[in-house]
């Protein structure tokens, strides 16, 4: 087991019940995709793993220790933060830097690895995701397919041992969603251990191997991706497969 | 006009312009150096929310903006020595114009830090950086870009106002002007010839402004 969070609980200006006890394991090579309509807490679920927002309760086993999440001090989460990549719905990437630098930043700066090895690290992980030819150029000279593809080659260079993303692809252009949906199949089949809020069924039922299904802060159901899809035990999740399910294409099997 | 005042105002323009070079570009590249380092030091706190540092930046700003320079000349050149604190003039107009126009340009470098998408915070420090190593090398870079025109904007108002420090003696070429009116009782003419060398000198500027802008629009949308 390579990530173990229990009982996770965050709330909202006091009254906004966001997460309301989840909790999740993932073992290494899994790639696990939470879905969820909008406000189920999937995306503070990530945020919280990663320390962007603080849980009010719970406990994360990750690195082989355990930590109270309510209390986890700057130090134990800037180093949790270095074994993890998180992928930004906005890309996020550094406005100033180049694609290559973008990579390289954390690398230099937070890892204190030499330049020309981090460069070359760069370049390896922009190569990985098809960019390449786009190594000098700032991020509002890229697509946004291609700046997603910078920030995941970002969060790969640091030999992450799990990505998180949150919904990667919803800020993109219908016709630039493939090409990272490509990049992310590529990690997996790589055997990344990725945990990915997302909207694309096609990815939870084809290239991921587990499925979150989560609602008003809970986990409503969990399991293999081809169980959750074909047999759902929950009565909620099969009127959620319902409803999006003619966004399934069933043809696009591999 | 006369060919006398013509002769008048060639003989008067180097006096002018002497103590503009020597002193009013002087008094303003160091009052501005200075100034830099107090709004972005009053603007970080107050970024980052800084406790205690952030209400005393926030106090510093209201005491500066909501009381007029010249008033600030007077206390620091002629109200300090009554406390036992004697400066001389350029010091003080050095220390006076700086802390004044530190708490402008601070109102300028907070609004362009907002500016910077939080994402962009949230990604460095995902990767491992420190907040301090994300400000200073992805947000500080990105809001000094954002506040270059505001602060360009500053530099030249400080310019003209450094023509206040003839208030507390400090031999500026506003100072330098009167001197020769006084002596010539050319006022009119002499007055507009050193308006003259100030449009000058903010033109330069302004030019300098323009170069500069170019140069760091590099990262923002140059498209192929």
């Amino acid at each position: 087991m390579l990530l173990k969070a229990t009982n996770v609980h965050k709330t909202f200006d006091n009254t906004l019940r966001v997460l309301d006890g989840v909790s999740l394991s993932v073992e290494q090579g899994d790639v696990v995709s939470i879905l969820g309509p909008s406000g189920s807490g999937k995306t503070t679920l990530l945020r919280c793993l990663n320390f962007l927002e603080r849980a009010d309760e719970g406990r994360l086993e990750f690195g082989g220790r355990e930590y109270d999440m309510a209390h986890t001090s700057k130090r134990d989460i800037a180093a949790i933060r270095k074994k993890t990549g998180f992928v930004f719905q906005s890309y996020n990437l550094f406005a100033n830097k180049t694609a290559l630098q973008n990579v390289t930043e954390g690398l230099i700066v937070a890892r204190k690895i030499p330049r020309d090895q981090a460069d070359e690290t760069g370049r390896r992980a922009l190569a990985k995701v098809g960019l390449s030819d786009r190594c000098d150029h700032y991020p509002s000279q890229l697509s946004g397919g291609q700046q997603q593809r910078v920030a995941i080659a970002r969060a790969i260079a640091a030999e992450p041992q799990i990505i998180y993303f949150d919904e990667p692809t919803s800020a993109l252009d219908p016709e630039l969603i493939g090409e990272v949906l490509a990049v992310m199949r590529q990690l997996a089949d790589d055997g990344m251990t990725m945990l990915v809020v997302t909207h694309e069924l096609n990815f939870a039922r084809y290239v991921s191997n587990k499925v979150i299904f989560m609602e008003h802060g809970r986990i409503v159901e969990q399991g293999p991706a081809r169980e959750f899809f074909e047999n759902p035990r929950e009565e909620r999740t099969r009127a959620f497969l319902q409803t999006v399910g003619d966004r399934l294409s069933p043809q696009d099997k591999e | 006009m006369d060919s006398e005042l013509i002769g008048l105002l060639i003989d008067s323009f180097g006096k002018i312009l002497l103590p503009g070079l020597a002193m009013t570009l002087p008094l303003t590249a160091i009052s501005f150096a200075l100034a830099l380092i107090i709004a972005v030091a009053a603007a970080l706190v107050q970024f980052a929310n800084v406790r205690v540092l952030r209400q005393l930046a926030r106090f510093y700003i209201w005491v500066i903006r909501g009381t007029p320079l010249l008033v600030q000349l007077y206390i620091v050149f002629y109200g300090l020595p009554n406390v036992g604190v004697t400066l001389e003039p350029f010091p003080a107009a050095i220390i006076v114009f700086s802390i004044n126009t530190g708490a402008y340009a601070a109102e300028t470098v907070r609004a362009a830090l907002e500016s910077v998408p939080v994402g962009q915070i949230e990604a460095g420090e995902c990767v491992g950086m420190s907040y301090l190593q994300v400000m200073r090398r992805i947000v500080l870079p990105q809001a000094m870009r954002t506040a270059f025109p505001s602060l360009a904007n500053s530099v030249i108002s400080l310019m003209k106002d450094t023509s206040l420090a003839a208030n507390i003696t400090v031999t500026e070429m506003f100072m330098a002007t009167q001197r020769i009116a006084a002596r010539t009782y050319e006022h009119l003419a002499l007055y507009i010839e050193v308006a003259i060398v100030y449009l000058l000198f903010s033109t330069v500027l302004t030019k300098l402004q323009r170069m500069g802008e170019k140069r760091l629009s590099a990262y923002q949308s140059r498209k192929e």
